[in-house]
């Protein structure tokens, strides 16, 4: 297996873009990619995009061809993938992208994200992505996603004690990291108070607790280690790929407090990176709502489980604290076009480990990517860090 | 949801109708066709649940619902256990929103689960009420 580079990164600026279509969203971020690391479209042998749904959100499938059709790869008939795996599904293009060229079946992989989500009502789009749990036996019966992980999070204030202000702090840190990211889409800070007062959506989370209806996309271009340096002086490394499944519906799960798709894709990255979570010097995880990143950073192995929500109150997860989580925001505050928020998390660490994150800059060696489908049917871990894997 | 998808399942969404292995003695709601425990070694069979007594595992209260269900918001929503790694998610009837809590006892009852209104159809299932409070 060969050793994967990224050499270069692209985002656009997240948020609801009335005046950007689908395609010119994916390649705003696509010509940054490119641009960023000196590559030409003769040079691309394959691109891999993560989407969840152009069918539902503007009625329109075979994004893969229409998105190298727009590239200009058509011509060169560049093979073009899209993948999906609900809210994951740019970690899993993510993981294609590296396993392609780590397999030395491809040299230059384009790998994007994208999802245009505001061309529906917002009814319609809370529709749209209850579709990514079990449609028959819970969205059926009444179940928003918002639903399924407010059942997670009463769950844990009932089992661990975890309290409304812990859940709360999430946000109101993630909030305030996204006052340094000029690509985020609310760049305000917000108190406990904002959040626990904020309008219902399933008790106990409110609007705040949640993540955003988001326009984006983001790309990186992935390359052979051995190449890297004809790219870049400074490239990233991506050192360990997880993916694990776990079963669709939350109520098949023994203990709901716990997404062991997470816990199985971490575990599989640590090995392959030859690392366990004390190495990890910051993370991107996936908090879809508040409740999801206490989640992750307990089945990460960060803390004890149902020690995440003291971990978040003693500050630990900040940006100046010992690990930072979410750096860009996270889904709460950067936004979550659902398909680019898992290829935006590998953009946001590369730029950490290059040391050009700007304001919110953290000092950093090895980094990891946390991105859930659903409320954990899928979960990819990726492990980046500034030195090759050896 | 169209008729066919709704009608090939109304045994099991009227009648609480699960499977089992009997390999393992799993059972099984919503209905599985291959048991996670034994896969090809398991053998499933048909099982009701509709006389169980539920227990309420956890919950939450939808103010913001998908427009099938907007109509009905404020309603509780709960993952109910119906023996034991056997549960479910439904909806809470017959209850106050702020008597609602982990634990409580339930028991099925049939109910309208939502219409559709451009066919005007309507969907029938199980909801759950707190024992006592059946009607």
């Amino acid at each position: 297996m060969k050793d994967v580079a990224v050499v270069g990164v692209g985002i656009t600026e997240f948020g609801e873009k009335w005046n950007s279509s689908f395609r010119e969203i994916f390649l705003n971020a696509g010509i940054q990619a490119l641009e960023d690391a000196g590559v030409k479209g003769e040079d691309i042998d394959e691109a891999y995009i993560g989407n969840m749904s152009a069918g539902r959100f503007i009625a329109q499938e075979h994004v893969s061809a229409l998105i190298a059709d727009y590239a200009g790869l058509s011509e060169m008939n560049v093979p073009a993938t899209r993948v999906e795996a609900a809210c994951a599904s740019g970690g899993l293009a993510l993981r294609q992208g590296f396993l392609s060229v780590a397999s030395g079946v491809q040299d230059t992989v384009v790998v994007g994200g994208v999802e245009k989500m505001t061309d529906v009502q917002s009814e319609q789009s809370v529709e749209i992505l209850a579709a990514a749990s079990d449609r028959e036996w819970e969205a059926f019966y009444g179940a928003t996603f918002p639903g399924l992980y407010a059942l997670i999070a009463n769950r844990h204030i009932h089992k661990y004690g975890t309290t409304r202000d812990q859940i709360a702090q999430v946000a109101v840190k993630n909030h305030y990291n996204a006052t340094m990211n000029p690509k985020a889409q609310f760049q305000n800070k917000i108190t406990k108070e904002m959040v626990k007062n904020a309008t219902k959506v399933a008790d106990p989370l409110t609007l705040f607790d949640s993540s955003p209806i988001t326009d984006g996309a983001a790309a990186v271009v992935l390359v052979p280690a051995e190449k890297a340096h004809q790219y870049t002086d400074n490239p990233v490394y991506i050192t360990g790929s997880g993916q694990a499944s776990d079963t669709i519906s939350i109520h098949d799960r023994n203990d709901i407090t716990t997404i062991e798709s997470t816990k199985a894709a971490a575990q599989t990255a640590y090995k392959m990176a030859n690392k366990d979570q004390s190495d990890i010097d910051v993370a991107e995880v996936h908090d879809c709502f508040t409740i999801a990143e206490i989640l992750a950073i307990e089945d990460l192995g960060f803390c004890e489980k149902g020690k995440g929500g003291k971990m978040v109150e003693e500050g630990i997860t900040e940006l100046d604290g010992k690990l930072p989580i979410n750096p860009s925001g996270g889904l709460k505050a950067c936004g979550h076009p659902v398909g680019a928020t898992g290829i935006k998390q590998a953009v946001e660490i590369t730029n950490h480990l290059r040391g050009e994150a700007g304001e919110r800059q953290v000092e950093a060696d090895v980094g990891l990517c946390h991105n859930v489908g659903g409320s954990g049917g899928t979960a990819t871990v990726h492990i980046l860090s500034r030195e090759e894997q050896k | 949801m169209n008729i066919p998808r709704f009608w090939r399942k109304i045994n099991n969404r009227y009648n609480l109708m699960g499977t089992k292995c009997e390999n393992c003695g799993q059972t099984y709601f919503p209905p599985r066709n291959i048991c996670p425990n034994c896969r090809r070694e398991g053998e499933i069979v048909e099982h009701s649940f509709e006389d169980e007594i539920g227990e309420l595992i956890t919950y939450t209260i939808i103010r913001s619902a998908a427009e099938d269900h907007e109509k009905e918001t404020p309603y509780i929503l709960g993952i109910i256990e119906l023996e034991e790694n056997t549960r479910l998610t439904s909806q809470i009837v017959n209850c106050e929103i702020e008597d609602v809590e982990i634990g409580m006892k339930l028991k099925p009852v049939f109910r309208k689960l939502g219409e559709q209104s451009k066919d005007g159809l309507l969907f029938y299932g199980v909801k759950f009420s707190p024992i006592g409070k059946e009607e």
